[in-house]
């Protein structure tokens, strides 16, 4: 599903490669957990996937295609299989729950019979029913996280990425977003998740790739998140 | 391709930016309208140059017994054989299509009938205070310095009067107004195309939130760009509907006076005002558009 090979990036006013010859392999359905410190290539991984970024050497596949080879009128098909879950939420403040979500699917043209039905759908799936008219101001952090997460999930995307989903947010809150996160994952998609939070990572026992300074350092199934050797 | 969807971002993006909105619909709406009085001037003043290069004539005026000019004085009244002379050598001429004797009775008689709706200046003359003349028609209007020159200050010649100098003039003031509008109106539209691209780009940065989200969600391109674009065709629409009416307006007040004043039988058909106003509209639906491209390949990353 998504396919790197001996990709190195390097940013135009750095020295040091974000990523250095990463190669790594994650198949359909997957769940995986990206470790390692700030400035380790997390987010670069993130980006290089979406083709937010190119890689200086190296190829990246995702959903059987070659990014380089992928002309730029076609990113945006690409993204609409690859599902976004940030830190920060990025909701959009004037729009309500139902709203919010729809908006992923009305800027990709999908009729409004269709939105009508999937909408209520999902939202029910990250556990927001009877949540649907309110706006994000009058919702927790962690709520507010799932309807970010109901946003990215409401197109069915084969990947979801998610960068630090739980860094907002109380521990005890953040169990719940794994939990709707493993649901997801159960439906087929594969997960692609950044984080910090030794505690979730522990306790999931999923896939752990760690980075570190833009170097795959540990690839392990069923992993934690500090050293296990 | 959801409609309402777009047109409801339209509507929130220029109601956001709704002073800077104004703004741009004011420069467009004058810039549109100067350039479209230019290009009413300039057809009017075409269609008046081939109305008059019809009828451009000289007229060689014949000294007579009452002849007040100095040439006349010295040599006395035109001879018949001086005005055989004049005639056989103006019909000589290449640039000469045609040679017509007018006499004094023939030319007073023009004279009551051309002014008679004014009865004081009619009834002030009378027959014998216009000489008999030459009225002599050109292949080419341009070309009168040569016969100009050819009869001047011969033996019986009193005067020449020349229509093309009256109306050189004449032409000239309209050709100098018309540059004058169409330079404000360049000016104007390269202001305007520079508002434009600062709305789009405040239009932009103000809804940034919103298509980071779209980019991310795999919203097209197009999409994206879309209602910025309409935003500044609309602006740009509107304007030139403004512009419209000020193109009208000159029509009206300005052309139409001339017409009166100048008592010229050239009236410009509300085909050539509607053509002109419809292509100013699309002047301005086409520079705002493109500005507002422009601005957003540089401003709003896709």
């Amino acid at each position: 599903m998504i396919h790197f090979d001996n990709v190195t990036k390097v940013y135009p006013t750095q020295k040091r490669p974000a990523l250095d010859g990463v190669s790594i392999d994650v198949d359909k359905g997957e769940f995986v957990f990206l470790v390692g410190p700030s400035g380790s290539g997390k987010s670069t991984f993130l980006r290089l996937v979406l083709k937010e970024e190119k890689p200086t050497k190296g190829r990246v596949h995702v959903a059987g295609k070659d990014l380089a080879r992928l002309s730029n009128w076609k990113v945006p098909h690409l993204r609409r299989r690859i599902g976004c879950v940030f830190q920060d939420f990025r909701l959009l403040p004037n729009k309500n729950v139902f709203e919010n979500v729809a908006f992923a699917l009305e800027v990709i043209g999908k009729p409004r019979r269709f939105i009508r039905k999937v909408v209520p759908e999902v939202v029910e799936l990250v556990g927001l029913e009877g949540k649907s008219t309110r706006m994000p101001d009058e919702l927790s952090g962690g709520e507010q996280q799932r309807v970010a997460i109901a946003r990215a999930f409401v197109n069915r995307p084969q990947i979801l990425l998610a960068d630090e989903p739980t860094g907002n947010i109380d521990p005890a809150t953040s169990i719940g977003i794994m939990k709707v996160l493993d649901r997801i994952n159960r439906t087929g998609t594969t997960v692609v998740m950044a984080t910090h939070d030794a505690a979730i990572v522990d306790s999931m026992r999923k896939r752990v790739i760690e980075l570190e300074d833009g170097e795959v350092v540990r690839d392990q199934s069923r992993g934690v998140y500090g050293q296990a050797y | 391709m959801r409609a309402q969807f777009v047109l409801s971002e339209i509507w929130i993006g220029l109601r956001r930016n709704l002073t800077m909105t104004i703004a741009v619909i004011i420069t467009v709406a004058i810039s549109l309208a100067l350039f479209g009085a230019g290009m009413l001037i300039n057809q009017q003043v075409s269609e008046m140059r081939g109305f008059w290069n019809d009828r451009l004539s000289i007229t060689v005026y014949l000294c007579t017994d009452t002849s007040q000019s100095n040439h006349c004085v010295e040599n006395g009244p035109a001879t018949d054989e001086d005005r055989a002379a004049i005639q056989a050598d103006l019909e000589g001429m290449t640039q000469v299509s045609e040679v017509t004797y007018v006499t004094q009775a023939e030319a007073w008689k023009d004279f009551q009938e051309r002014f008679s709706n004014q009865d004081a200046l009619v009834e002030a003359a009378q027959e014998g205070d216009i000489p008999d003349n030459f009225r002599v028609k050109l292949a080419d209007p341009e070309q009168y310095d040569a016969v100009q020159s050819a009869v001047e200050n011969r033996a019986g010649v009193d005067s020449i009067s020349n229509d093309q100098d009256v109306l050189d003039q004449f032409f000239a003031l309209l050709d100098g107004l018309k540059w004058a509008a169409l330079t404000v109106a360049l000016v104007q539209l390269a202001a305007a195309a520079l508002l434009i691209g600062n709305t789009i780009r405040l239009s932009a940065y103000s809804r940034r939130r919103e298509t980071g989200i779209m980019r991310l969600v795999g919203a097209s391109n197009f999409y994206i760009q879309l209602p910025f674009l309409l935003e500044g065709a609309i602006s740009g629409l509107i304007g030139g509907i403004f512009a419209g009416g000020f193109i009208f307006a000159t029509k009206f007040f300005l052309l139409d006076k001339i017409q009166t004043w100048f008592r010229f039988d050239v009236e410009l058909s509300m085909g050539a005002v509607f053509y002109v106003i419809g292509m100013s509209i699309i002047l301005g639906v086409l520079l705002c558009t493109i500005a507002s491209f422009l601005t957003l390949r540089r401003y709003l990353r896709v």
